[in-house]
């Protein structure tokens, strides 16, 4: 396929390639941690981007299908005893299934209607996760320790999950690539045009937003079972942080909405950044106020984003940066 | 056990007129520039704490604070709307989705470093007021009179002042209302500065009963988008009786099952409601 053949792509899967390769050859429990958050963002705002970049439907709930799809999958692990390889797929599965019935619901919304249900739908997912008993209502659950043995150790696990996360993250940039590339992705954009328009040229709306919700929502089901696992414990309020999703549209702000690289790129930049403030006497306490400047300085400057500006400034880049 | 009941249905609508006035300043917002604030919590919650330390450091009281937070809260909202939101207000929505929301981020950053977010009460009360198996305490009914003559005083600068008709002409369309000569940028700052003096003034009369922490805004902007929902997006009316149902459900519902499911029920009407009657109850204006 011609579209395989770009720069581009290859470009930025050895980017995150060589940052897992990295750290497994490193063997730094420190870095370790560091980038498995990193991937995970990556993850997030990847997939996110599909429905919102490509689509251009805002979800301020895309923390619902990491919350809902990693609770699945933990109940499995911790719950009915089974291997984490599974459990993550059904993670996964049971996330993009609920999206394609809320997305048979919602996705009838239009512009600022879609945003509102989804922070609902966020709202409502957290509170009713909060009183269902069998995922253990308000106080949640956790592993027995002796499941780590299955996969040799709480050492060997850790690193088990990060090799997992480190290929999740691979596969949802050429899943983004192939999508942006593909037909499929042809009629998304231009539902993000003009969705009238899209219909009248013949895109199937109902049915290509349906399924861009869906892909969007089976990764970060995955990701959310590999995060809850690493954890251990797994608690309401971890799982469904309204904030997470607003964090993973600031990250896709940032690098630029709608290009396969500007997403990983913002969760990259973002993470250092929140790391610095964090970690910086100065900011500590601040972090939160400055990520806000951060994100206004953007929407009123520069609202294409990092990628999305130098394609703009710089048409040679074109090539190089998709 | 309606001997239970009624004194938890009294108090859902009292607290329902004050949800109405917070959905009321979102409600106006969204009605004139088609933006939905989300830094209106975070308003909410400002106008709680301006009223705290008005209370606790100077004496003064609540309900004399409240007009000194409905001023800090109008020229809040007007400087927000000329550096966040003035070069948005065309823009996609989702540009004034983030603009607003990088407000509400900066406003709790800053506040949760320097007030922290553990809880404030104003030790205020004015006694209760008892009718039989009724008592209903002072502070809440001040708080309903005052959200009622908020929402009538704003129905009447809308329909009986110069500003107020030109408020509703650039709602009802903007480039028509600049070609009348009606400056559409101070009218659009005005309108932005009475939605969030509702916020703060709802905020102010929300401490007065309830303990509130810096974050106990966006519960309140919540269910504040659930109101406007119910009442249909734009139309004052709605939020106001958005309010009321809101109010009611609050009471009603823990008698038949845990407290525990009235967020379950709430955003669970709310999504039912935008996907069968996105207009609202009372249909949009």
């Amino acid at each position: 396929m011609k579209a395989w053949r770009q720069p581009a792509i290859w470009i930025n899967l050895a980017l995150v390639f060589a940052l897992g390769a990295a750290t497994l050859l490193l063997r730094r429990d420190t870095l370790r941690e560091t980038m498995f958050t990193l991937l995970m963002y990556v993850g997030l705002a990847s997939s996110l981007n599909i429905l919102m970049g490509y689509t251009g439907y805002v979800s301020f709930g895309h923390i619902v299908f990491f919350g809902l799809g990693g609770y699945t999958g933990f109940y499995l692990i911790s719950q009915q005893r089974w291997s984490l390889y599974p459990a993550a797929l059904v993670g996964g599965l049971v996330a993009a299934l609920l999206a394609g019935l809320l997305g048979l619901a919602i996705l009838r919304l239009r512009g600022a209607y879609f945003a509102l249900a989804t922070i609902g739908i966020n709202e409502a997912a957290r509170a009713f996760v909060n009183n269902f008993q069998p995922f253990g209502g308000p106080t949640g659950m956790s592993i027995n320790f002796a499941v780590y043995k299955e996969y040799g150790g709480p050492t060997q696990a850790l690193w088990t999950t990060f090799i997992l996360m480190w290929l999740a993250a691979l596969v949802i940039l050429v899943a983004s690539y192939a999508v942006k590339r593909s037909r499929f992705g042809l009629g998304l954009m231009a539902i993000r045009e003009d969705e009238g328009a899209a219909m009248i040229m013949g895109v199937n709306a109902p049915r290509a937003k349906t399924l861009a919700f869906i892909i969007s929502a089976f990764f970060p089901g995955i990701i959310g079972t590999l995060f809850l696992f690493k954890n251990g414990n797994v608690e309401p309020g971890d799982a469904f942080r309204l904030q997470m999703s607003i964090e993973t549209l600031v990250m896709i702000m940032l690098g630029g909405q709608g290009t396969v690289l500007g997403p990983a790129l913002g969760a990259a930049a973002y993470q250092q950044l929140r790391t610095y403030l964090l970690t910086s006497p100065l900011f500590k306490n601040l972090h939160l106020a400055f990520a806000g400047l951060a994100l206004l300085l953007i929407v009123l400057f520069i609202p294409a984003g990092i990628v999305g500006w130098l394609r703009a400034r710089f048409p040679i880049l074109r090539r190089v940066l998709e | 056990m309606p001997g239970n009941l009624l004194p938890s249905i009294v108090d859902g609508l009292l607290l329902g007129f004050v949800y109405g006035v917070v959905a009321l300043g979102l409600s106006l917002i969204w009605g004139v520039m088609h933006v939905i604030n989300l830094s209106h919590g975070a308003i909410t919650a400002l106008g709680m704490f301006a009223t705290y330390f008005l209370f606790t450091a100077l004496g003064v009281n609540p309900y004399l604070g409240v007009l000194a937070v409905a001023a800090l809260g109008f020229i809040l909202g007007y400087v927000m709307y000329h550096i966040a939101v003035r070069r948005v207000i065309s823009a996609p929505y989702l540009s004034s989705l983030l603009a607003t929301f990088s407000v509400n981020m900066i406003i709790i950053g800053v506040a949760t470093a320097i007030l922290t977010t553990s809880p404030h009460t104003i030790n205020y009360s004015l006694g209760s007021l008892s009718a039989g198996p009724l008592t209903v305490q002072g502070t809440r009914l001040m708080a309903a009179a005052a959200a009622i003559l908020i929402a009538a005083a704003l129905q009447l600068f809308l329909y009986r002042t110069q500003r107020g008709k030109e408020i509703r002409a650039v709602a009802n369309n903007r480039a028509a209302a600049e070609l009348m000569g009606i400056p559409t940028t101070a009218v659009l700052a005005f309108s932005f500065g009475l939605g969030t003096l509702m916020a703060a003034v709802s905020g102010a009369l929300i401490s007065t009963f309830f303990p509130f922490t810096i974050l106990t805004g966006d519960l309140y902007q919540s269910k504040a988008f659930v109101i406007c929902v119910l009442g249909g997006l734009g139309n004052p009316v709605g939020a106001l009786v958005g309010g009321l149902v809101l109010g009611l459900l609050e009471g009603v519902i823990p008698a038949f099952m845990p407290v525990s499911w009235v967020p379950v029920l709430e955003f669970g009407l709310f999504v039912l409601v935008l996907l069968f009657r996105p207009t609202g109850l009372l249909g949009a204006k």
